[in-house]
C-alpha cells in the first residue's frame, strides 16, 4: 500500500473509531464524524441529483431544443411541465408566493396516491387472500396426507397440513388484533391476544435475523482496521523514500490520540467524581 | 508424521495406476477404430404448438404453447431444452444492409454520445486555449516521456504548436457541432420511417429473412412469452399489428441434434384496454371506496363511531405533558419515508396533533427531515397546528428542518440531537428502515420516553425492543383517525375494519372450498385470482 492510500486508510480507521466511541458518549470525535458525514452527504446528495436526476431526465431529453425557444421546439418538450412545477418548489423562499409551491406538491402526493391505492390492494389485499385460500397453489388446500409432516412426525415441515393450518390460524387471528371497531374483551380479545403472540414470534424472529446483520457488519469493520489499517502500519515492506518510519508513526500518531483521549476523560471523570461528592 | 502420511497416500496412488495399467487389457488401434459411436437420432418435434397475442398486456408480446416432444422423458435422444425462434425480415437486423434497424440504431446512440462528448470537449478546449492566451498558463513547451523497452523517447511540442492545435479543434468543432441536432434528428426520422415499414416487411415472409433465437425453455416447458419491448430503440422491440412467425426446436444434450417444430404464423401482438387479470382489484377497490364513502359520510352526519382505544396513542399526551413539566423539547422524527407514502401522511396528522399541544403548552418542538417535500409539508403542518392553537407567532421557521437525504447521515445528525438536546420525548412516526434500532436506542441512552410508529413489518421488531410504546403497523394509520377525529379519517378506518371483516370470512371461505373437489368451488377461487 502506498503512503497516500495509507493515510486516507488511517482516516477512515479514525473515523470508523470516532463513529464507535459514541458507545460510549458523545464526545468530539464523534461530532466531527457526525458532521463530516452529514455535510458530505449533502454535497453528495447535490451531485447525485444532478447527474442522476436532472441530466438524464430533464437535461439530455431536451438537448435537442433551443435554449432561446426555451426548448419548446425539443421533441420531448413535455418534460419542461415537471420542470416547472419543481422550480415552483422554489417560491418557498418568498412568503407572498409560498402558497405556490402546494400545486407541485398536491399534484405529486395525487399522483403518487392513486398510482399506490390499486397497487396496494393487488399485493397486500387482492394476491394475499388468494393465497390464504388456496395455501399451496401446486395442490390447493390443506394437505391432509400429511398432516403431521411428510415422511413421519414433524412440526418443523412448513409444508405439513398442521403448519398450513397453523399459518391460516395465525393469519386470522392477527387480521382480528388489527380491528379497531371493538374492544379486546371476551373471545374476540382472547383471539387477539393470541394474533399479537404470533406478531410477536415474527418479531423475534426477524429481530435475531437482523442482529446476526449488525454483528457482521461490525465484524467487517474490525476486519478493516486490522487487515487494511494495522497490517500495513506494520508491515516493513511499505517504505516512503526507502523508509517504513513514516507508516509508523502515522500509526503511533492515531494511537496517541486515542489513549490521550481516554487519559483525559478519565481524568475528567474522577475529577468529577471528587467535586461531586457531598461535603458531609 | 504428516510427510509420511502424504508419501504414503502418493505410493498408494502410484502403486495403484501402475497395478491398473498391467491389468487392463491393451487397447489396440485396430480395435479403437472399429467401435462405431451410434449417431443419436434427432428427437421428435414439438406438436401443436400455437402462438396467441398474450393477454392482459400492454401489447409487444406473443405467447407459445406446445405439446412435448414424445423424446422429452427418456432415451438417448432425449430433449434437453427447447430454443424458440422468430422470423425477421432482412431489413431487422442485417448488418450488411445499410437501412438495418440494427444499423440505424447504433448510428443514432453512436450520434448522440458524440454529440454530448463533442459538446463538453469544446468547453474544455475553449477554457484551455482561453488560459493560453491569457497567459494564465504561461509554458514554453510541453514534453512527453515514452518509455519504450529500448530506451525513453520525448517529445516536446511547443507553445506555438499547441495553441495552433487548441484552435484548430475549436474551430473544427465549432462548425460541425451544431450539424449534429440536425443530423439525429435526420436519422431518427430514417429510423421512425423505417419503423412503419416494419409492418410491411414483415408480410414479405419467407423471403429475404432469417430465423432469429429469441428464448430458451426448458425441457419440462410448455410454453414460452416472447416479451418484447415496446421502445423501437430497443433490440427486442415487437411491433404490434405485424405479422410475426414462431417456430420451436427441441436440442438434445448435444444442439447440433436437433427437431424444428412446424412454422406456427401469422400471430400479432396488441395490447388491451383493460387487463383481464385484476378485475379482483378493481372489485376490491370499488367495494372498499363505497365502503369509505358510506362511512365518511355516518361520521359526518354525527354518528359515533367507536374506535378502540391505542396504549401508544394515550401515552402521547403524558409524553407531552412530561416534556412540558421538564422543560426539556419534543423530536418528532418522521422517518425516511416520502410524501406520497402512506405511513408519513399517517404521520403528519399525529404531528399536527402533537404540535397543536406543544403550542398550548408552550414547549419546544424539534423535527429534522430526510425530505425535501416532507419537510415543506411538515412545516404547513405545524403552522397550521399553531394557528389552531392561537398562538401563530409562537411558531418558529426553524422548528422543522432538512438534515440530509442520506440515511445514515440523518441518522447520525438526528442521534447528535438526542443526545445534546436531551428531548423529554422521542417520536418515531412513519417509514423506517436500518435506521430505526440506532434511533431508539439512542433515544433510550438518552432517558427520553419513546413512543414509534410504523408500517415498516422489518423494522417494528426493534422499535418494540428499544422503545416505550410501539404502534404496529395499522395501528400507526388508526391513531391518525383516533387522534383527530375527523370524519374522512374515521370513515376509511371503519371502512377498512369492515374490509377486515370480509377478508376474515372470505379466507375461510376460500380455504374450505380449496379443499373441495366440486367444480363451483375452483371457479370460486377464481374470482380472486389476480393473474397478471
Amino acid at each position: 500500500m502506498d503512503f497516500t492510500t495509507f493515510l486516507w486508510t488511517t482516516f477512515a480507521a479514525f473515523v470508523t473509531l470516532a463513529t464507535f466511541s459514541f458507545l460510549y458518549k458523545d464526545n468530539p470525535f464523534y461530532k466531527f464524524a457526525e458532521h463530516l458525514v452529514v455535510g458530505v452527504a449533502a454535497g453528495y446528495f447535490v451531485i447525485i441529483l444532478w447527474h442522476n436526476g436532472l441530466v438524464p431526465n430533464l437535461f439530455r431529453r431536451l438537448a435537442d431544443g433551443d435554449w432561446y425557444l426555451l426548448w419548446l421546439n425539443s421533441t420531448m418538450w413535455w418534460y419542461l411541465i415537471p420542470a416547472i412545477l419543481g422550480a415552483l418548489m422554489w417560491t418557498r423562499f418568498s412568503k407572498r408566493w409560498s402558497w405556490v409551491s402546494r400545486w407541485p406538491m398536491g399534484l405529486y402526493i395525487g399522483i403518487s396516491t392513486g398510482v399506490a391505492i390499486p397497487l396496494e390492494m393487488s399485493n397486500r389485499v387482492s394476491k394475499q387472500l388468494y393465497a390464504t385460500m388456496i395455501v399451496n397453489p401446486q395442490n390447493p388446500g390443506i394437505d391432509w396426507a400429511n398432516f403431521w409432516g411428510h415422511g413421519g412426525f414433524d412440526l418443523l415441515d412448513v409444508a405439513s397440513g398442521f403448519s398450513q393450518v397453523l399459518i391460516f390460524i395465525g393469519a386470522v387471528a392477527a387480521l382480528i388484533y388489527f380491528f379497531f371497531s371493538k374492544a379486546h374483551t371476551g373471545i374476540f380479545g382472547k383471539a387477539a391476544t393470541f394474533g399479537i403472540w404470533i406478531l410477536m414470534i415474527g418479531f423475534g424472529a426477524s429481530f435475531g435475523f437482523t442482529v446476526m446483520a449488525r454483528i457482521s457488519l461490525f465484524i467487517n469493520r474490525l476486519q478493516f482496521i486490522d487487515q487494511e489499517w494495522i497490517q500495513h502500519a506494520m508491515n516493513p515492506e511499505n517504505m516512503v523514500n526507502g523508509s517504513h518510519w513514516p507508516y509508523q508513526l502515522v500509526f503511533w500518531a492515531m494511537i496517541l490520540v486515542v489513549v490521550g483521549y481516554m487519559v483525559f476523560e478519565l481524568v475528567q471523570h474522577f475529577s468529577s467524581k471528587g467535586k461531586a461528592a457531598p461535603a458531609e | 508424521m504428516r510427510f509420511l502420511f502424504g508419501l504414503t497416500v502418493i505410493l498408494a496412488l502410484l502403486l495403484g495406476a501402475s497395478v491398473s495399467a498391467q491389468t487392463e487389457p491393451p487397447v489396440t488401434d485396430s480395435v479403437a477404430d472399429s467401435v462405431e459411436v451410434p449417431a443419436i437420432p434427432p428427437p421428435a418435434p414439438v406438436t401443436d404448438l400455437k402462438a396467441l397475442d398474450t393477454d392482459d398486456d400492454h401489447g409487444h408480446s406473443v405467447t407459445l404453447t406446445w405439446t412435448k416432444s414424445v423424446d422429452a422423458q427418456t432415451g438417448q435422444n432425449t430433449v434437453n431444452g427447447h430454443q424458440i425462434f422468430r422470423w425477421y425480415p432482412a431489413m431487422m437486423d442485417s448488418l450488411a444492409g445499410v437501412d438495418s434497424l440494427k444499423n440505424m440504431r447504433q448510428d443514432i446512440q453512436r450520434a448522440q454520445s458524440a454529440n454530448s462528448v463533442f459538446r463538453r470537449a469544446l468547453g474544455v478546449a475553449e477554457d484551455a486555449l482561453e488560459d493560453l492566451t491569457s497567459g494564465g498558463r504561461g509554458f514554453d513547451a510541453l514534453r512527453f516521456t515514452v518509455a519504450t523497452p529500448q530506451d525513453d523517447s520525448t517529445f516536446v511540442l511547443d507553445r506555438a504548436f499547441v495553441e495552433q492545435a487548441l484552435r484548430d479543434t475549436v474551430a473544427t468543432m465549432t462548425t460541425h457541432l451544431p450539424l449534429l441536432p440536425d443530423s439525429i434528428k435526420g436519422l431518427q426520422a430514417s429510423f421512425e420511417a423505417a419503423i412503419e415499414r416494419l409492418t410491411e416487411a414483415h408480410q414479405a415472409y419467407p423471403e429475404g429473412g432469417s430465423w432469429n433465437l429469441v428464448g430458451l425453455a426448458a425441457k419440462g416447458d410448455t410454453s414460452f412469452v416472447n416479451s418484447g419491448n415496446k421502445d423501437p430503440m430497443s433490440g427486442d422491440f415487437i411491433k404490434d399489428f405485424t405479422d410475426l412467425y414462431y417456430r420451436v426446436d427441441v436440442v438434445t444434450i448435444d444442439e447440433t441434434i436437433r427437431t424444428e417444430s412446424a412454422i406456427v404464423g401469422p400471430v400479432q401482438s396488441e395490447g388491451q384496454w383493460f387487463n383481464g387479470g385484476r378485475f379482483p382489484v378493481f372489485w376490491a377497490v370499488i367495494i372498499f371506496g363505497f365502503l369509505t364513502m358510506y362511512f365518511v359520510s355516518r361520521a359526518r352526519k354525527g354518528d359515533d363511531l367507536y374506535v378502540r382505544p391505542l396504549a401508544g396513542i394515550e401515552a402521547v399526551d403524558d409524553a407531552i405533558g412530561r416534556a412540558t413539566e421538564m422543560g426539556r423539547p419534543i423530536l418528532y422524527v418522521l422517518g425516511l419515508g416520502t410524501a406520497a407514502d402512506v405511513a408519513t401522511i399517517a404521520s403528519f396528522t399525529v404531528l399536527g396533533r402533537v404540535a397543536k399541544q406543544v403550542a398550548e403548552y408552550q414547549t419546544e418542538l424539534i423535527v429534522p427531515t430526510y425530505d425535501p417535500i416532507v419537510m415543506s409539508v411538515a412545516q404547513e403542518v405545524v403552522k397550521s397546528s399553531y394557528l389552531d392553537a392561537g398562538r401563530p407567532d409562537d411558531y418558529k421557521e426553524n422548528t422543522v428542518f432538512f438534515v440530509t437525504n442520506l440515511q445514515f447521515a440523518y441518522v447520525a445528525a438526528v442521534n447528535g440531537i438526542m443526545l445534546r438536546e436531551l428531548p423529554a420525548t422521542n417520536i418515531y412516526m412513519g417509514k423506517f428502515f436500518a435506521e430505526s434500532l440506532l434511533l431508539a436506542e439512542t433515544g433510550a441512552l438518552a432517558g427520553s420516553i419513546q413512543i414509534a410508529g410504523t408500517d415498516e413489518i422489518a423494522q417494528i421488531p426493534f422499535f418494540i425492543v428499544a422503545c416505550d410504546y410501539t404502534l404496529i403497523g395499522e395501528e400507526l394509520y388508526a391513531a391518525s383517525a383516533y387522534l383527530g377525529r375527523e370524519p374522512i379519517l374515521l370513515g376509511s378506518l371503519k371502512a377498512q375494519d369492515w374490509a377486515k371483516a370480509a377478508v376474515i370470512v372470505l379466507g375461510i371461505v376460500g380455504l374450505v372450498a380449496a379443499n373441495l373437489e366440486w367444480g363451483f368451488a375452483k371457479t370460486f377461487l377464481e374470482y380472486f385470482h389476480v393473474t397478471n
